[in-house]
């Protein structure tokens, strides 16, 4: 019965930790459900390839190669390990000890061979990504928007993969080490340990049972260590390994120019072009719908899955002409702003039994202004600049939509630019009449 | 040389004519000053490369693009919808334009209203002319001056024309030189989405003269674009460096029909 001890708190922690990781999903869920339905269920087999090539085969990360082959290394060395994970689980359920060894054979001490190394690049790969971010002046870590919270974040995750490495490697080589030297804890001569070999010597002032205290310690700290790291990501911009694939596989695929036409807009438009169409026959009583966004619930599922995908790294905004000059516009602290603010109605929605009950607060004006959106100069660097397929343009348009048809408020140049469309057809007050005047000046 | 004459669809459908191809000349290019010579120079290559071809004169309504970017979707769906009503009442079935934001406008935006149309961007339309052998161009002219393309946003990633225009100035035997920031990732002149029609926000400095900057790296002779807007955005921009009278800034269409044995 004792011995059945370390089974029940294992099975016990990780159901905990299910529970706990199923529980958030259906919040991210929930919250990205907030947003209008559109359809992007078409093209399937181009949208596969779109997902594949970008978030499996991180096509866009090559744009820098250094930083792009070591987020390459840590993104394999993600995967990878995660197949020992599931030897891990099953050891802890089951109570056993390498549970795959003697099904694999050969091949098992190949994929641990295989999996030391990569967390040994791991480790030097979130070295680097830790001085790049610390130590080195690089401008789109520094921006406002990166202060507080997303630094600390962003620094937590490096932390714990170095942690979680290194237990990784600590374990297998107290593993090595009882394999060698204590037979009395019968565990079974398995896997090959290229990295974890060289720590041999630190075990050698332990007692076989220290050794073995210190295999089993990194065993269990490596593995809750895991299983926090998966409750962590809702709270984090890590939640991209797992979202970035919903995202590319949804993302856009019209040409980036073309903005949507708003449906509820033709009608109408059709309707004042048109005098014989009846506006009180039921075809075209269409349901007065709000123009634009000013909040996450008139933003698209698509765009509110975007928020939860975005991983900060400002790629983005170091592409922005505006934000290059200096303008506040950043199309990162966009998605920013528009996941915070998805999350307070979340969690307004949780408090409220099921309901949202009004914070007098908007995602517009309450978290981004207006001298934002109006800096946009509409030019698709920040789509085109993204990794993982997000859109802050269409926010961006949204918004200028709700000010300008909801509210009027567009800079009153724009407006004289507008009056002069509408009466003359130019966005000069030249008349339409005289349009062909240059034809004389041949 | 043939004498240039611009026929509106209008008067040659009244006589019975149907031209093959409509050219949207779009507001700058109707009435900016400096637009208008891109305009011409377009025009005398359709018109030299026997190009059947009309304008729409007064019929032509801005394809509200700007009212669009600027958030105004009804005026845009007004502009759009009264455009349409034109185009098929011409039963219009191919355009060129000279302006990036018409042609992304026409392309991609009207289909959905009622408008499909085959549409060119004038780089596209010339390269084609070339190959055909239907525009050649006289080496000489242009030969050994360095110039750099400045990608317009709405050519480049709005629709991923990238080549079309270097395609073009190869011809020309210039020497291309590439600004640190192109194609792809070519920086804004500053005008689109509406910008154009307002003064900026505030900042440490305006796009146009960053923009300016990057190419004035390249040591150019000549800056390319094909965009009136990059145009006046980067014209202003050397100006602003005093580099007017070293600098040239030039459409693709009028590279071409400068160089050409028109
Ligand atoms: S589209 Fe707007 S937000 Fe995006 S890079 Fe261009 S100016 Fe910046
Ligand atoms: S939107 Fe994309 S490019 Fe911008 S910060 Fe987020 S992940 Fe990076």
């Amino acid at each position: 019965m004792i011995s059945l001890i370390p089974n029940i708190i294992f099975i016990a922690l990780f159901s905990f930790a299910l529970y706990l990781f199923v529980k958030n999903v259906k919040k991210i869920y929930r919250n990205i459900n907030l947003g209008i339905s559109i359809d992007r269920t078409d093209n399937k087999k181009t949208r596969l390839f779109q997902m594949l090539k970008i978030a499996f085969g991180q096509s866009k990360m090559i744009d820098k190669p250094i930083v792009g082959l070591l987020h390459v290394v840590v993104y394999v060395g993600f995967l990878v390990i995660n197949i020992e994970l599931l030897e891990i689980i099953v050891d802890g359920t089951l109570g056993t000890h390498r549970v795959f060894a003697p099904f694999l054979g050969s091949f098992y001490n190949f994929l641990i061979a295989f999996f030391e190394i990569f967390a040994f690049l791991v480790i030097v790969s979130v070295i680097i990504f830790w001085i790049r971010r610390n130590m080195l002046n690089i401008k789109r870590f520094l921006s406002l928007e990166m202060k507080g919270w997303p630094k600390n974040d962003a620094n937590i995750i490096l932390y714990v993969e170095i942690v979680l490495m290194v237990l990784f490697l600590t374990m297998n080589g107290a593993d090595l080490w009882i394999q060698q030297n204590a037979p009395e804890f019968n565990y079974i001569s398995a896997g090959s340990f290229p990295v974890s070999q060289y720590l041999l010597p630190l075990f050698d002032s332990f007692s076989s049972n220290s050794v073995f205290i210190i295999e089993r310690s990194a065993w269990w700290l490596h593995i809750i260590g895991i299983l926090c790291f998966l409750n962590y990501l809702y709270y984090s911009k890590h939640l991209h390994i797992l979202l970035a694939f919903p995202n590319t596989y949804f993302a856009n695929l019209n040409a980036k120019g073309k903005f949507t036409n708003l449906k509820s807009v033709t009608n109408e438009v059709k309707m004042m072009l048109d005098p014989s169409i009846d506006p009180y026959s039921s075809t075209s009583s269409v349901e007065i719908s709000k123009f634009g966004a000013s909040d996450v619930f008139d933003l698209s599922k698509i765009q509110l899955l975007n928020a939860y995908t975005c991983t900060e790294c400002g790629r983005c905004t170091s592409e922005c002409p505006a934000n290059q000059t200096g303008k506040k516009l950043s199309p990162r602290k966009i998605m920013m702003d528009t996941r915070d603010r998805m999350e307070t109605v979340g969690k307004n929605i949780d408090n409220n039994k099921g309901k949202f009950i009004s914070d007098g607060k908007e995602l517009l004006s309450d978290y981004i202004s207006k001298e934002e959106l109006w800096a946009c100069t509409s030019c698709n660097a920040c789509v085109e600049a993204c990794p993982i397929g997000i859109d802050p343009l269409s926010i961006i348009m949204d918004m200028r939509r709700y000010l300008v048809m909801e509210k009027s408020d567009a800079p009153s140049e724009l407006n004289n630019m507008m009056s002069n469309i509408e009466n003359n057809g130019a966005p000069w007050p030249f008349n339409q009449m005289d349009k062909l005047n240059w034809k004389n000046e041949i | 040389m043939k004498k240039i004459e611009i026929h509106t669809f209008s008067e040659l459908i009244s006589q019975g004519k149907t031209p093959e191809i409509l050219f949207w000349v779009g507001c700058a290019g109707s009435f900016d000053d400096r637009a208008k010579k891109i305009t011409k120079a377009f025009a005398n290559i359709l018109t030299q490369a026997n190009v059947s071809f009309a304008v729409l004169g007064s019929e032509e309504g801005c394809t509200g693009d700007p009212a669009k970017r600027a958030g105004n979707e009804f005026l845009f769906q007004m502009q759009a919808l009264t455009n349409i009503e034109v185009l098929n009442g011409y039963n219009i079935k191919k355009i060129v334009t000279t302006c990036p934001h018409c042609f992304n406008t026409l392309k991609n935006e009207y289909p959905e209203l009622g408008g499909n149309y085959d549409v060119m961007h004038h780089t596209q339309f010339i390269k084609s002319l070339l190959k055909e052998g239907r525009v050649s161009v006289k080496g000489g002219v242009f030969k050994g001056k360095r110039i750099t393309f400045h990608d317009p946003c709405y050519l480049g990633r709005a629709n991923n024309v990238y080549e079309a225009p270097r395609d073009v100035l190869e011809k020309l035997d210039v020497e291309l030189s590439e600004m640190k920031s192109c194609k792809q990732k070519g920086l804004c002149c500053g005008a689109g989405g509406a910008q154009m029609f307002k003064d900026a926000e505030k900042g440490d400095k305006e796009i146009n003269i960053k923009r300016t900057e990057e190419a004035l790296e390249t040591k150019p002779d000549i800056i390319a674009s094909g965009c009136p807007f990059c145009n006046t955005m980067l014209s202003d921009g050397i100006k602003y460096k005093k580099k007017e009278n070293e600098i040239e800034v030039l459409d693709i269409a009028e590279l071409i029909n400068q160089a050409s044995d028109l």
